[in-house]
C-alpha cells in the first residue's frame, strides 16, 4: 500500500498542501484535477523527483520520503512519454533492466516478452522518432512495467491520443490492472476516472478536496468545484427548511425548490442534473412540483444533446435533444416553462 | 508573386559587404601565392614542425581540459547555486581580456617560482618555452568556447528524459553518460571543434609563455618581422588551408557520428 501523509511542497507561486491519501494493493486510483492543480507534482513527489517540504510517503509501511529514486520500486510514465530519442525501442525498454543481475539472454527475452504483450514487438528495432503517439505510449508502459514496479504512476496517459487510440489504451490499462498491477493515474478527464478508476481523489489548487469510490464522488460532490468539474452545471448553495410538511431548499434570489430528503434543516447544496429538467412552452399538468418560467439565454450544442441556459432568477442549465429544440421552436430570448421533480433534486449537506 | 522590399535589398547589400570584408583579404592572400611557392614552403622542416606542433598542442589542450570543462558545463546547465552568474562571468573572462595580458597572467602562474611551476620542476617539466606551456596558454584562451557551447547543449536536453532515466533505476552517473552526454553530443562536438580551432589560432598568450618551440602563428609573425610580407604569406596560406581542412573534417566526422 502507498500512503501519502500530509505532504506539502511549495514551488514558486504554487503549493501542494496537506496531501493525504492511500492507494491500496490492487487499486486503480485516479487523481483528478484541472491543469495546474498539482497532479503531476504529486506524482513526481511520490517518484522521488521532487522532495516534499513536509509529510511522509510510505510504501508497504516503510517511509520512502528520503529514499533514492532508483530504490523506490515506483514506475512513472510521463505525460509526453519521455522516450530516449537516441535509443531504439529495444534499448529504451532494456534500459530499465541494465542493473539487474539476470544474464543478458534472459533480459533480452524479457524485453521481447513484454513488447509482445504490449503489441510493439514489430517496433523493437525502430527509433522513437518513427513511432506514432500510441506506439510511444506503449513503449513508455513497457519500459516501466518491465521493472515490475510496486506502484505504476501514469501522468495523463490518454491525453495526446485520438479517440480510437484512447479506447485501445483504456482496454490495455484495464488489462494491466486486472493482472494485479496497482495503478495511480492522474487526469483532468472525469470520464477517464469513471471508466477506469476504483478510487478517485479530486485535487484543486494543490489540495485534495474529495476522495472515495467514483460513484460516491460523482453522485455526491461535496463542493461546487467537484460538481462543475464532473459536468454538473446546476449546483447551488442552499438552506434547507421544512414548511407545512414539505422540505424546501432556498437557493437565494427568492428561488425555492421542493426536495425529498431526510436531512435536518441545515446548509448545503442543491444539485440538479440537466437531463432531469423538463421544458415546455407553457404551464402543463405533470408530477413535477417545481415549476418556473424563464427566458432562454443561450443554446449550446454538447456531446449529449443541446444545452439550454435559462434565466429563472438564476441561470439554470437544461439538456434536451435537437428534436425538442425544433418541436418547441426554442431560440434565444423566448420564454419557456421549467419543470423539475422534487425527487430529481439532490440535497447534499455541507 | 513575392513582394519587392527595399529593406531586404539594403540588408542584402550590407550583408554582401561583410562577406566581402571577410573573403577579400583571404582570397587576395591566396591568389598572390603561387602553388610552387606553397609547395616549397610545405617542404620546409621548420614550417612542417611548427604546423604539427600547433595542431597537437591545441588538440591536447582541448582533450585534457574538456575532461573538466564538460562536467562544469553540465553543472552550469542543470544546477542552481550561489554566485552562478559570477561563475559564468569568470568563464567568459578569457574572451574579453587582451590575450597578451592573459599571457602575462599565465606566465606568473606557470613560472618556476609559482606553485604549479615548482610542481612541474619536480617531474622535470618547465612550462616556459615548452609545449606544455603552449597547451596551457591555448586552453586558457579557448576554453570558454567549449564550456558555453556544451552548456547550451546540456540545457537543451529535456530534463524529463533524465528524470525518466532515474525512475527506471539509473544512477546519476549512468544518467549523465547514457542520456545527458549523448543527447548534448552535437553541441559538445561543436564546442570541442571551436576550442581546438581557437587554440590553433592563438598568438598573444602563447608568444609570452613560449616563443620557442614556435607554433605557426608565432612563426608567421617572426617571418613577417625578419623577412617581410612575401615570406610570411605562404606560411599563412598553408596554415589556413590545413586549419580549414581539419575544421571541415572534424565537423563531418562529428555529424556522421551524431547521425549514426
Amino acid at each position: 500500500m502507498l500512503s501519502l501523509n500530509n505532504i506539502s511542497k511549495r514551488y514558486r507561486n504554487f503549493a501542494l498542501t496537506g496531501i493525504s491519501f492511500d492507494v491500496h494493493d490492487g487499486d486503480y486510483f485516479i487523481l483528478l484535477g484541472e491543469s495546474g492543480a498539482g497532479k503531476s507534482m504529486v506524482l513526481e513527489t511520490i517518484a522521488g523527483l521532487v522532495t516534499p517540504d513536509s509529510g511522509i510517503i510510505q510504501l508497504d509501511g516503510k517511509d520512502i520520503s528520503n529514499e533514492k529514486i532508483q530504490n523506490r520500486r515506483i514506475g512513472l510514465v510521463f505525460q509526453d512519454h519521455a522516450i530516449f530519442p537516441h535509443m531504439t525501442v529495444r534499448e529504451n525498454i532494456h534500459f530499465a533492466l541494465h542493473d539487474s543481475d539476470q544474464p543478458c539472454s534472459e533480459r533480452m527475452a524479457l524485453v521481447e516478452s513484454i513488447s509482445g504483450r504490449l503489441n510493439i514487438f514489430e517496433q523493437l528495432d525502430r527509433r522513437p522518432l518513427t513511432l506514432s503517439g500510441g506506439e510511444l505510449q506503449r513503449v513508455a508502459l513497457a519500459r516501466t512495467l518491465i521493472q515490475k514496479p510496486r506502484i505504476l504512476l501514469l501522468d495523463e496517459p490518454l491525453n495526446s491520443l485520438d479517440t480510437r487510440l484512447k479506447s485501445e489504451l483504456r482496454v490495455l490499462l484495464r488489462q494491466i490492472h486486472r493482472e494485479g498491477q496497482t495503478i495511480l493515474h492522474v487526469t483532468h478527464d472525469y470520464e477517464e476516472a469513471i471508466s477506469l478508476g476504483t478510487q478517485v481523489a479530486v485535487i484543486n489548487n494543490g489540495e485534495i478536496i474529495q476522495k472515495g469510490p467514483p460513484g460516491e464522488v460523482f453522485h455526491s460532490p461535496k463542493s461546487e468545484f467537484v460538481a462543475r468539474f464532473v459536468g454538473i452545471r446546476n449546483f447551488f448553495p442552499a438552506t434547507l427548511f421544512r414548511k407545512n410538511g414539505f422540505v424546501i431548499a432556498n437557493i437565494g434570489n427568492n428561488l425555492y425548490f421542493r426536495v425529498v430528503t431526510n436531512e435536518p434543516e441545515t446548509e448545503g447544496f442543491v444539485l440538479i442534473r440537466g437531463e432531469d429538467i423538463l421544458l415546455s412552452s407553457g404551464p402543463i399538468e405533470s408530477s413535477a412540483t417545481n415549476n418556473f418560467e424563464g427566458r432562454v439565454l443561450e443554446i449550446v450544442p454538447s456531446i449529449n444533446g443541446m444545452e439550454i441556459t435559462l434565466d429563472i432568477g438564476t441561470p439554470l442549465h437544461a439538456l434536451i435533444t435537437p428534436e425538442s429544440i425544433a418541436s418547441l421552436h426554442i431560440e434565444e430570448g423566448i420564454r419557456l416553462w421549467v419543470h423539475v421533480k422534487a425527487t430529481a433534486i439532490r440535497f447534499i449537506p455541507s | 508573386m513575392k513582394r519587392f522590399s527595399y529593406i531586404n535589398l539594403v540588408f542584402i547589400f550590407l550583408g554582401g559587404l561583410i562577406l566581402l570584408f571577410i573573403i577579400a583579404p583571404l582570397l587576395g592572400m591566396v591568389l598572390k601565392t603561387s602553388p610552387q611557392t606553397l609547395f616549397e614552403t610545405a617542404r620546409e622542416t621548420e614550417v612542417r614542425d611548427s604546423i604539427w606542433l600547433t595542431i597537437w598542442t591545441s588538440m591536447a589542450g582541448t582533450l585534457i581540459f574538456s575532461l573538466a570543462a564538460i562536467p562544469l558545463s553540465y553543472l552550469l546547465a542543470r544546477k542552481t547555486f550561489p554566485m552562478k552568474r559570477l561563475v559564468t562571468g569568470i568563464i567568459d573572462l578569457p574572451v574579453v581580456i587582451p590575450h597578451s595580458a592573459a599571457g602575462i597572467a599565465l606566465l606568473g602562474f606557470v613560472s618556476r617560482d609559482s606553485t604549479l611551476g615548482q610542481m612541474g620542476s619536480m617531474v622535470g617539466l618547465n612550462f616556459i618555452g615548452h609545449p606544455a606551456g603552449i597547451v596551457i596558454a591555448m586552453a586558457f584562451v579557448s576554453i570558454p568556447y567549449l564550456i558555453n557551447t556544451a552548456r547550451d547543449g546540456f540545457a537543451g536536453v529535456p530534463e524529463r528524459l533524465e528524470k525518466a532515466a532515474f525512475t527506471l533505476g539509473a544512477s546519476p552517473s549512468r544518467v549523465f553518460f547514457t542520456i545527458s552526454l549523448p543527447l548534448a553530443w552535437r553541441n559538445i562536438v561543436s564546442g570541442l571543434i571551436l576550442m581546438f580551432a581557437r587554440g590553433m589560432s592563438e598568438f598573444g598568450a602563447v608568444i609570452i609563455i613560449a616563443y620557442h618551440p614556435m607554433i605557426t602563428p608565432v612563426l608567421i609573425y617572426e617571418r613577417f618581422g625578419a623577412f617581410g610580407l612575401k615570406y610570411a604569406r605562404p606560411v599563412s596560406v598553408l596554415f589556413i588551408i590545413i586549419s580549414l581542412a581539419l575544421f571541415i573534417t572534424f565537423r563531418w566526422l562529428g555529424k556522421k557520428r551524431i547521425i549514426n
